[in-house]
């Protein structure tokens, strides 16, 4: 169902109803377009996962941040400047030799937004809500990440107003990269946990 | 209730499709949709539980064969007219028949980045103490509310272990359904896969989710 463009019959009469509940909701005085653009633009432009790689890049060069982040991730967060919706409440869930963490919600789409932005549709979707607390190796195999069995595989299921954020481990090869340089290597799917950090270039 | 929301475990939804360059919306009505929704909720009718309720209440075709947003906008309208800001009149003639009731709470844009900035904290202050501590045992609740609730089907009835104590949030089941907040303990419960799938579990996997405290008995 949301895996894949719906046909164009449904977008037009999805635009038609929006655009006529936009318009009856104006015309009542209780909403704002301009306040619209103002929220699309937020989420278009400004909050997205370079916040969530910025945090991970800091984690990785600065021991005390990191110490902060694992203590309190919401106030570390924040000290960044990135507060607010869909990130209330904070924690950060780290990736080891035999520890891999990945996130999703069953229930409905929950996802850090001041860290990641929007969710991607297949986070939202069907199969990937159904099957990751099932079979999340299998999952995340299908996302070209194979795991040994050595390595514990903690699912976080978002179930209350707590948003989990995962710390890739810092790749190999890295030494003496700027923080800017490693929040390059950091993908969204690597802090939902369907992938992990890119490697440098060689 | 484990209405078609309640995905965790269930087969036959196929393989997860990740979009290559997948942008942040796929349609124009899509950014109006989200914008709506979070302009909407600033009116002060419902929280976040009971949108979530409005949502997970469709029907199952509905609910399956919608996207996203789409879920968001039949949901936001069944809001809207039970709470007597929009008329089936008004939606069949696409015009506003009579003044909105709460205009004086409509988002204006100049305050949009404070309101997202400062986002809803569910946590709240209560002085009764927490009944779990971590790592006791616990065992999830079997109760099937007929209600919002966020207790995943897959793990209703399982055992697990106490990992985290958040501190007290708004509890969901209540505060769904305009029973006020009612702030409960929250917990991080860690459950082995094998405990929730015997057999079938794939090695070496778990699951954590959070819990509310009327969740949990001691086990």
């Amino acid at each position: 169902m949301h895996d894949h463009p719906h046909h164009g019959s449904e977008l037009d009469e999805m635009t038609a109803r929006v655009k006529a509940l936009e318009t009856i909701l104006t015309e009542k005085g209780l909403i704002d377009p301009a306040a619209i653009d103002e929220i699309v633009e937020t989420y278009e432009t400004k909050v997205g996962p370079r916040n969530g790689a910025a945090v991970v890049a800091r984690a990785w060069v600065d021991p005390d941040f990191c110490a902060a982040l694992k203590e309190d991730a919401t106030a570390a967060i924040a000290s960044m400047g990135f507060t607010g919706r869909q990130g209330e409440h904070m924690q950060a869930v780290f990736n080891g030799k035999t520890q891999h963490n990945v996130v999703v919600c069953t229930l409905c789409s929950c996802y850090p937004w001041t860290v990641l932005g929007l969710p991607p549709v297949w986070y939202k979707s069907p199969p990937y809500r159904s099957r990751v607390v099932l079979e999340p190796r299998k999952v995340l195999s299908e996302f070209g990440l194979t795991l040994g069995d050595d390595v514990e595989v903690t699912v976080w299921d978002s179930t209350a107003e707590v948003r989990y954020l995962v710390i890739p481990e810092r790749p190999a090869g890295t030494d003496g990269f700027d923080s800017a340089a490693l929040a390059d290597l950091v993908t969204r799917d690597s802090m939902i946990g369907t992938g992990l950090a890119l490697e440098p270039a060689p | 209730m484990m209405g078609p929301h309640d995905l965790g475990g269930r087969a036959g939804f196929g393989p997860v499709l990740p979009e290559e360059d997948e942008p942040i919306f796929h349609a124009d009505w899509e950014k109006r949709a989200l914008g709506l929704t979070l302009c909407c909720g600033a009116l002060g009718y419902w929280g976040i539980d009971a949108s979530r309720h409005a949502r997970e209440s469709l029907h199952p075709v509905t609910y399956y064969g919608s996207s996203y947003y789409a879920i968001w906008i039949t949901a936001l309208t069944a809001l809207l007219i039970r709470h007597g800001e929009v008329s089936e009149a008004e939606l069949a003639s696409g015009k506003a028949l009579a003044p909105g009731k709460r205009s004086d709470s409509k988002m204006q844009a100049a305050a949009v980045a404070d309101v997202l900035a400062k986002g809803a904290p569910a946590d709240r202050d209560i002085t009764a103490p927490a009944a779990f501590a971590m790592g006791d045992r616990v065992r999830l609740s079997k109760l099937s509310p007929r209600g919002h609730t966020r207790l995943p089907g897959y793990a209703r009835g399982k055992i697990g272990v106490v990992t985290k104590v958040h501190g007290t949030h708004v509890f969901p089941d209540a505060a769904a359904h305009g029973q006020g907040e009612q702030p409960t303990w929250l917990y991080t419960i860690s459950i082995a896969g094998t405990e929730l799938w015997g057999a079938t579990a794939e090695p070496c996997t778990t699951v954590r989710l959070d819990a509310w405290e009327r969740y949990l008995e001691p086990a």
